[in-house]
């Protein structure tokens, strides 16, 4: 008998049962105190929020901002120049990437590869910036779940503000292992 | 393990340096009311921890139809699943991915999971070199020591030690303790790790058997930043991880910061559904005495956990004795749970280093009825033939006290005349309720003297 089998008897023989599933939470229409919500509780968490009208903004801001190598999906990048092995991105200083939406309760944003380079752009990153649509914040993860409902990703993350360590005597500090800075693009602009 | 020092041991051996155990205590505390805070924001807190409790119920008694339906999906995805019965098995099938592909380093995130197997140690002395990447198990493993709490490793150490620490083996300025600092030079010399190493491992916080992905979660982004830069990925899982839909994510990952550590959430909640363009992922589900628990009526809920650790950061026992004192890689009051379970011997003193205060049922984001069950175990462990025999022995005696209403009379008297007359006999080392305690004043006479006296109808 393989451990696989041995295992899965053992579980058969011994769960108890069937005991029913609950009913799944209820789901909240957003509402207008969510974007205040999620700013408040980013802010909180070490993040922090920019309203931009359009993304060039954005674009003008991370030029001023940032002055070591940026990877940027704006304009759309030219993912021909994309390296194929994620540990050549090391001296990346700033990535912007793009946000599916935002969860007001915790500040997260919901990420997926699907806009990304690679998988480790977000987490290599000295300072992340991230792209979110104003019209695009949920009040919570129960909200957020029903958005993703059966999207097929290989990889999706939700990131709620700096990387962030408190193992030495609780003291908090930003920037562990992933980014140590993480601002969020608020665009306002209707037609994007 | 021969000679075990029991909890009560271990934690007379902390409790020795009393300014020590007091910074323990607090910080442990300001954690619990930070929980406090965060669940106090979130109006149907307790509906969402009800909500928690029956799909995890549910999941345990579906278990080997989720665990199946997650090996499907998985495997569909891509994903290599692995079921192992025991830590042998386990360390075994890690050690070959490895030598399979000609890997002698991996980098590891936090998995409670590979603590109970002693992976680190199997691993090392099969010649490969393990480095523990999340900053609070850097520390401990530098230091030769296992975790003391399985949320922060380290949370028994001191800035000053650490900054000792780091001065030896990364090199830092002598008498640096500054924690930015430190985590700095600890940041620089893992990233170093991160971009070197081809073999990543992680432990897996929920696996959804709908989808066949598993979430893990970090504050630091060390799952992954050695999950993403490394070609192998292993991830191993308990069998109770599972749970069956993705949309019950939305319930487990508003529950698990805040009563963690009393964040809205963790930093990183990071879905692995497929493996990356050129990698591989495997996923390890292990038994390891699981499905023993499983069958145990009045302990199967102690596998609805999903470690967050606020019944350790609750717990007036663990706060004042420190999480080596449990000398099992699951310390607190869910530890003094599961360990029994595993090694109902080696772990018999573990039930009983809890006041059943129930503080740790209260806080629990998954309603587990910790102190109930303690109380059972130790109901359970006193029928076994080796039980201690101190306690039994002080047990039986009480029981012909309390059976036998003229000797009960007697010892009352003789107690309270005691600590009248010669407290000297009650208040020295050899009894061990006077430690950290003192003797209450005697009353001066018995509730039967004075009612006989004052209430009796005459």
């Amino acid at each position: 008998m393989t451990q696989r089998e041995k295992i899965l008897n053992a579980v058969r023989q011994n769960q108890p049962e069937m005991v029913p599933a609950p009913a799944r939470p209820a789901l909240r229409a957003s509402t207008s105190t969510d974007m205040d919500l999620f700013k408040k509780t980013l802010a909180g968490i070490g993040g922090q929020t920019i309203d931009v009208q359009n993304v060039r903004e954005v674009q003008r801001s991370i030029e001023e901002n940032f002055k070591g190598r940026a990877l940027s999906y704006l304009p759309a990048s030219d993912l021909s120049l994309r390296d194929p092995d994620p540990r050549q991105y090391a001296d990346l200083e700033v990535a912007v990437v793009p946000a599916v939406f935002g969860v007001a309760e915790n500040g997260a944003v919901w990420i997926t590869e699907k806009n990304l380079v690679h998988r480790a752009i977000p987490f290599i990153c000295e300072h992340l910036a991230v792209v979110l649509r104003a019209s695009d914040v949920l009040p919570t993860m129960h909200e957020a779940y029903e958005r993703i409902g059966s999207d097929d990703y290989g990889f999706g993350v939700f990131i709620a503000g700096p990387s962030k360590t408190a193992d030495i005597e609780q003291s908090l500090v930003l920037g562990a292992h992933g980014a140590k800075s993480f601002t969020l693009f608020i665009l306002h602009e209707s037609n994007q | 393990m021969e000679n075990q020092p029991t909890h009560a041991a271990l934690a007379e051996k902390f409790n020795k340096d009393k300014a020590r155990v007091d910074w323990h205590d607090q910080t442990l505390w300001l954690i619990r009311q930070k929980r406090d805070k965060a669940a106090a924001q979130i109006p149907e807190w307790e509906a969402l921890r009800e909500t928690a409790s029956q799909i995890k119920r549910h999941a345990l008694s579906q278990l080997s139809e989720y665990l199946v339906q997650f090996e499907e999906k998985a495997t569909a995805n891509g994903i290599i699943v692995h079921w192992v019965s025991d830590a042998e098995s386990h360390n075994g099938i890690v050690l070959r991915l490895l030598k399979e592909r000609d890997m002698d380093q991996l980098v590891k995130s936090k998995s409670m999971l590979t603590e109970e197997c002693g992976l680190n140690h199997f691993l090392e002395k099969n010649g490969i070199g393990v480095v523990d990447s999340d900053l609070g198990e850097r520390i401990v493993q530098l230091a030769g020591e296992p975790p003391s709490h399985i949320v922060l490793p380290c949370i028994h150490w001191k800035k000053e030690e650490i900054g000792a620490l780091f001065h030896q083996y990364l090199g830092t300025p002598e008498g640096l303790a500054d924690p930015q600092a430190l985590t700095a030079a600890a940041r620089k010399h893992l990233r170093e790790k991160f971009l070197t190493r081809k073999a990543a491992m992680t432990g897996v916080n929920f696996a959804v058997a709908e989808t066949g992905e598993f979430v893990v979660c970090t504050n630091e982004g060390n799952a992954d930043m050695g999950a993403h830069l490394a070609d192998l990925h292993i991830a191993s899982m308990g069998i109770e991880k599972i749970i069956p839909r993705r949309a019950d994510l939305g319930v487990f990952l508003r529950l698990l910061a805040r009563s963690a550590t009393g964040q809205p959430v963790t930093t990183y909640c990071s879905h692995f559904a497929r493996p990356r363009e050129g990698a591989e992922i495997h996923v390890i589900i292990v038994d390891n005495g699981r499905t023993v628990q499983l069958g145990r009526p009045d302990f199967r809920e102690s596998l609805k956990c999903i470690r967050c650790g606020a019944c350790f950061n609750t717990c007036p026992v663990y706060r004042r004795s420190g999480g080596h004192s449990y000398h099992t890689a699951i310390a607190g009051p869910i530890g003094s749970i599961l360990a029994p379970n595993l090694d109902m011997k080696k772990y018999a003193d573990l039930p009983f280093a809890s006041t059943l205060c129930g503080s740790c049922s209260a806080v629990c984001p998954v309603k587990i009825d910790i102190h109930t069950q303690l109380y059972k175990w130790r109901q359970e462990l006193t029928k076994e033939p080796d039980a201690d025999k101190v306690k039994k022995a002080g047990v039986q005696a009480m029981a012909s006290v309390l059976s036998h209403p003229a000797v009960y009379r007697i010892t009352g008297k003789m107690g309270r005349n005691t600590l009248r007359f010669a407290p000297f006999m009650l208040k020295n080392k050899m009894n061990p309720w006077y430690k950290q305690r003192e003797m209450p004043d005697p009353p001066k006479a018995s509730f039967r003297d004075w009612y006989l006296k004052n209430r009796l109808p005459k």
